[in-house]
């Protein structure tokens, strides 16, 4: 249906030739933005009745029942679900390590926070298929958890700022929701999320369609295909600086595929601009020092890249 | 009345904030707003998501943008 929309717009009412590289993209384009749109409307929904769930300080105290790998593996879980944006991170972090949560738990769940944000998830669902999306899911977690092993096994503690451990939290009590609360907060989500990120989106899907039309697949297969060793690890550098929503790499990344890219470099990519990004970063200054970011960027880096070659590893023999 | 904000200056605490003084002036409530931006603080209040909005020392709602009309309610 949003095909024929998108159809007749741009063939019957712009009047551009669906044979043209000119009409390609700007069909794509409209298809690409009203679907997206449409579908994360409807799924922010549901996500947020979920996420209204598990508030940040119901999340502190469940983890605080796990020990060890048990512990970084729900911490990452728990960041899927947990609502989050980058400026709750300091409180988060603060929250958490004052409670008593191992700072390396504490990693795994900033780690795979960003990473494996939901609306980034349904998007992958939506458009590349479950496969990939559960494969995005599991490597966003497994990130989180082997980053947050690292660093609690480096015994970092002395690189978070003093002041972390004297503060003296005081009560929080969780917030009790009935079902009204719950959709009202869903309602609001989904305001609040669309009217952030359709920016993002746009901008994604405007790139995605210049490469749909434009970029060179054989250049790009060359470079950036499964043939080049180097790839993933050219994507993670290139994408560590950038800062992206999520939203708006998955149509860059899908058009990148579309041309030839491998998956895992594409994959790796994406995750690069998410879970490091200079912002990120300078927030996280806040209340740790500089050895420790360092520590952060490289764990988190050397993992998104094994990661990227897992998945184009396990994409030649599926 | 003592209002609090807290929030490190993104988007959402500056909605909230403007939101609240909206409140303020429709309700004819003479009250000071306090903007909290000190990471520490913040966290010492029990504030693990921003923005978060205080009225005389209670923690009244965190981690949402409240509109006017449910900012209102709460100074009654």
């Amino acid at each position: 249906m949003i095909d024929a929309f998108a159809d007749i717009l741009v063939y019957n009412w712009f009047g551009l030739d669906a044979a043209t590289r000119l009409g390609e993209s700007v069909h794509f384009f409209f298809y690409d933005t009203i679907k997206i749109i449409i579908l994360l409307s409807i799924m922010i929904f549901f996500i947020s009745i979920i996420r209204s769930f598990f508030p940040p300080e119901k999340t502190k105290k469940l983890l605080s029942n796990y020990k060890k790998l048990t512990a970084h593996f729900m911490a990452s879980l728990l960041g899927v679900v947990t609502p989050f944006c980058s400026c709750s991170s300091v409180p988060i972090f603060i929250g958490f390590v004052e409670s008593g949560i191992p700072l390396g738990v504490t990693f795994s769940f900033l780690i795979t926070s960003p990473i494996v944000n939901e609306v980034a998830l349904v998007m992958l669902y939506t458009i590349f298929g479950w496969k990939i999306g559960t494969f995005y899911l599991i490597s966003g977690i497994l990130v989180g958890v082997i980053g947050g092993i690292v660093i609690e096994k480096l015994g970092m503690e002395k690189y978070v700022e003093e002041y972390v451990y004297q503060i003296n939290v005081s009560d929080d009590e969780i917030e009790e929701l009935d079902w009204n609360d719950r959709i009202a907060f869903a309602k609001k989500e989904v305001k609040d999320i669309v009217g952030r990120v359709w920016k993002y989106v746009i901008i994604g899907i405007g790139i995605g369609a210049l490469i749909h039309g434009y970029a060179p697949a054989e250049l790009l297969a060359k470079y950036a295909g499964a043939n080049n060793p180097l790839s993933v690890i050219a994507a993670v550098i290139v994408g560590i600086p950038l800062y992206a929503n999520a939203v708006g790499t998955i149509p860059i990344v899908e058009a990148l595929m579309g041309k030839g890219v491998a998956l895992g470099t594409a994959l790796s990519f994406m995750m690069a601009t998410t879970a490091l990004s200079l912002p990120a970063m300078i927030i996280l200054r806040k209340v740790i020092k500089p050895k420790l970011i360092t520590v952060f960027v490289s764990v988190v880096g050397v993992s998104i890249i094994a990661v990227g070659y897992m998945f184009n590893f396990i994409m030649t023999i599926i | 009345m003592e209002i609090k904000i807290y929030g490190s200056g993104c988007s959402n605490c500056v909605k909230l904030a403007n939101n609240t003084e909206k409140a303020l002036k429709e309700a004819g409530v003479d009250g000071e707003i306090i903007k909290v931006e000190d990471m520490k603080e913040i966290a010492q209040a029990g504030i693990m998501s921003t923005p978060a909005l205080g009225i005389d020392g209670d923690i009244k709602a965190k981690g949402k943008v409240l509109s006017v009309e449910e900012i209102k309610e709460l100074l009654q």
